[in-house]
C-alpha cells in the first residue's frame, strides 16, 4: 500500500545538512564518534558520551526493530490531521540508536513492538527525503 | 546561611568568533562549555548542574541532552541579558546548599548570522526539534502513548490498570466544587472513551484548563511571626532525563534520580509518606512515577494502583485529592503548581473532609515537565507539617 502521510521538509542547519543531503540518495547516515566509536543520535558534531568534537559520517544498514509505537487517532498537525490513524514510533536501529519515525506499509493495527522493519524514503520535493520504516517482510 | 565563600568560579571561556554562519546554537553551547571546562581542568562528566536561558530549543532539557549532561540541578531563569548573572548567584546557592558541585553555565546565539538567513530573532532549531518534528508527534499525548506502549510490552501493564488512576482522581474531584470534571467515573467509562493515541484514550488525558497558582516561600524567621499555619520544606531533588544519545528508555522517568535525592535530604522513606501529589498529565505518568519514586517495584505500577490504593482518605497511598490534572485542573498545561498546592492543603488539614488524609504529617509532590516520551524535567519535593 502507498503511504499517504505528508512529507514536510526538514529544517536544514549547518550541523545536519550533510545528513539530509544524503537522504536525497536514499541513504540513512549515522554520525559516529571518532574517539569512543559510539553512534550519535540525533546527528550532532559533538559526542555526548565522551565530550569530544571528532565525529564522522557512516551509512546505517537501514534495518531495525520497533521499540515503541502509538497509533495516532487525533492530530492537529496539518497533513497528518488528514492521515489518521497513523503510526508514530521509535525504531531501534541495528547499530543501536532508537530514532523517532513513522511505520508505514502496513495497517496500523498490524504493528507490534519488536517487529523487524527496514527503512524507506519519502521524497519531500526539496532535495531530501524522510526516513520511514516498513515491515521487513513486505514488498 | 549565605553564599559567601561557599562557591568559586573555576573556568571561563568566551567564544573567539563574532560571526558564525557555519554552526548551530547547540554547537556553540557545546564549544563554550568545552572551553570553560578545559579552562577549569574539568570535563563534561564532572558536571552535575546546568544553567542556560530558554532561547535554545526546550532550554536546559534540549541542551543537557545535546551535551550528554547528567544533572541533579538545573536552572533556566530567563531574565534576558542578565540571565547568566542570575545563574551565577543561583549556582552558588545550589552549591552552598549541597545540591551540586560543578555547575556549568552557557550562552549561545547567532543574531548576526541567523538573521541573515532570514530567521526572526536569529534562533535556529535544535536537533531534537528537527528530528522529532517531522513524524506527526501531535501534542503531548503521543509521546506519553509511546511510553505506555513500551511499559505495556515490558511489564504487561493494561489499559484497565491505567484507568484505575483516572477513577481514583474522579472520586476525589467529586468533592472539589472548582474541579473541571466533577462526576465520578468507572473503569468501563474510561475504556469506552475515544481513542486519542493508542493506547491512551481521552480519559487517560488530563483536562485543558485556564488558570494559575502561586506559592510563597519564607525564612524560618518570617514563618515564626506568621499566624497562618506553614508547611515545612524537608527535601528536594531534581533531574533532567533525556534521550541519552539514542538510548532512550521509555519505561522510567527522571524521578529515579530526583526521588532518592529528595528522600535522602528529607531523612524519610516511602513508608513515612502520608499523601502524594503525582504529576498526572496522563494516567501512564502516574504509574511510571510511582514506580520510580519507590512506592512499588519497577513494572509493578499497574498492579499497585488496583484496589483503591490511590483513593483518599483510606487507600494505602492517597494521591491528588483535588482531582489532579486528570479531573480538576491543569492550568496553562503545566500541572506542577497545583501538585504543590494540594500537598500544602493536605498538610494544613484544609482539604475536603471526605478526602482529608487523617493526621497527614508528611507529603510528597512530584512534577514532570516536557515529555516522558522524549526529554523531561523532573522535580520531587517532600513537605512536612509545620512541626515535622
Amino acid at each position: 500500500m502507498s503511504h499517504d502521510l505528508p512529507t514536510p521538509a526538514p529544517r536544514i542547519t549547518p550541523e545536519n545538512q550533510e545528513f539530509w543531503a544524503a537522504t536525497a540518495q536514499h541513504k540513512l547516515l549515522l554520525m559516529r564518534c571518532d574517539n569512543c566509536g559510539n553512534p550519535i543520535w540525533y546527528p550532532r558534531t559533538f559526542c555526548p558520551d565522551c565530550g569530544t568534537f571528532d565525529t564522522s559520517w557512516s551509512e546505517a544498514s537501514g534495518r531495525g526493530t520497533v521499540y515503541a509505537f502509538t497509533i495516532v487517532h487525533r492530530s492537529m498537525i496539518d497533513g497528518y490531521r488528514q492521515a489518521v490513524p497513523y503510526v508514530l514510533a521509535y525504531v531501534e536501529l541495528e547499530e543501536g540508536p532508537r530514532i523517532m519515525t513513522n511505520i508505514v506499509g502496513c495497517e496500523p493495527d498490524a504493528v507490534r513492538v519488536g517487529m523487524p522493519v527496514r527503512v524507506v524514503f519519502h521524497d519531500t520535493g526539496e532535495d531530501n527525503a524522510l526516513y520511514r520504516f516498513e515491515p521487513a517482510g513486505s514488498q | 546561611m549565605s553564599i559567601r565563600g561557599k562557591a568559586f568560579i573555576a573556568g571561563a571561556y568566551e567564544h573567539p568568533r563574532r560571526e558564525i554562519p557555519d554552526r548551530t546554537n547547540s554547537q556553540i553551547h557545546a564549544e563554550v562549555a568545552a572551553g570553560a571546562l578545559a579552562d577549569a581542568g574539568l570535563s563534561f562528566s564532572d558536571v552535575d548542574a546546568y544553567f542556560c536561558d530558554g532561547s535554545t530549543g526546550f532550554g536546559p532539557m534540549s541542551m543537557a541532552e545535546y551535551m550528554g549532561l547528567k544533572c541533579r540541578h538545573v536552572d533556566s531563569t530567563e531574565t534576558g541579558g542578565s540571565s547568566y548573572v542570575f545563574h551565577v548567584g543561583h549556582a552558588a546557592e545550589a552549591i552552598a546548599a549541597g545540591k551540586c558541585q560543578v555547575a556549568l553555565i552557557t550562552l549561545a546565539g547567532r543574531p548576526r548570522s541567523a538573521a541573515m538567513g532570514g530567521r526572526p530573532g536569529g534562533a535556529d532549531p535544535t536537533g531534537d526539534m528537527v528530528f522529532e518534528g517531522l513524524w506527526g508527534m501531535a501534542g503531548a499525548v503521543t509521546g506519553y502513548a509511546l511510553a505506555a506502549s513500551r511499559h505495556m510490552y515490558e511489564f504487561g501493564t493494561t489499559s484497565e490498570q491505567l484507568a484505575e488512576v483516572k477513577v481514583a482522581a474522579s472520586l476525589h474531584a467529586q468533592h472539589n466544587p472548582n474541579a473541571f470534571l466533577q462526576k465520578p467515573t468507572t473503569v468501563e467509562e474510561v475504556l469506552d472513551s475515544p481513542m486519542i493515541s493508542w493506547p491512551l484514550r481521552r480519559d487517560d488525558c488530563c483536562v485543558v484548563t485556564d488558570g494559575g497558582g502561586a506559592l510563597v516561600v519564607v525564612s524560618p524567621e518570617v514563618a515564626r511571626d506568621l499566624e497562618r499555619t506553614t508547611v515545612k520544606i524537608l527535601g528536594h531533588g531534581e533531574h533532567v532525563k533525556h534521550a541519552d544519545n539514542g538510548r532512550i528508555d521509555l519505561t522510567y522517568t527522571g524521578a529515579v534520580v530526583s526521588g532518592p535525592i529528595a528522600f535522602e535530604e528529607a531523612g524519610v522513606t516511602q513508608a513515612d509518606i502520608d499523601y502524594v501529589s503525582i504529576y498526572d498529565s496522563f494516567t501512564i505518568t502516574v504509574v511510571e512515577t510511582l514506580e520510580d519514586l519507590g512506592f512499588c517495584e519497577k513494572g509493578a505500577g499497574g498492579r499497585f494502583v488496583l484496589d483503591g490504593t490511590l483513593v483518599a482518605p483510606h487507600g494505602r497511598l492517597p494521591f491528588n485529592t483535588d482531582g489532579g490534572g486528570l479531573c480538576n485542573n491543569h492550568p496553562s498545561n503545566r500541572g506542577g503548581m497545583t501538585k504543590v498546592i494540594e500537598a500544602v492543603r493536605q498538610l494544613r488539614g484544609e482539604t475536603h473532609p471526605e478526602v482529608q488524609v487523617p493526621d497527614c504529617e508528611i507529603a510528597l509532590a512530584h512534577g514532570t515537565g516536557g515529555s516522558i516520551g522524549t526529554r523531561m524535567g523532573s522535580s520531587t519535593v517532600i513537605l512536612g507539617r509545620e512541626d515535622a
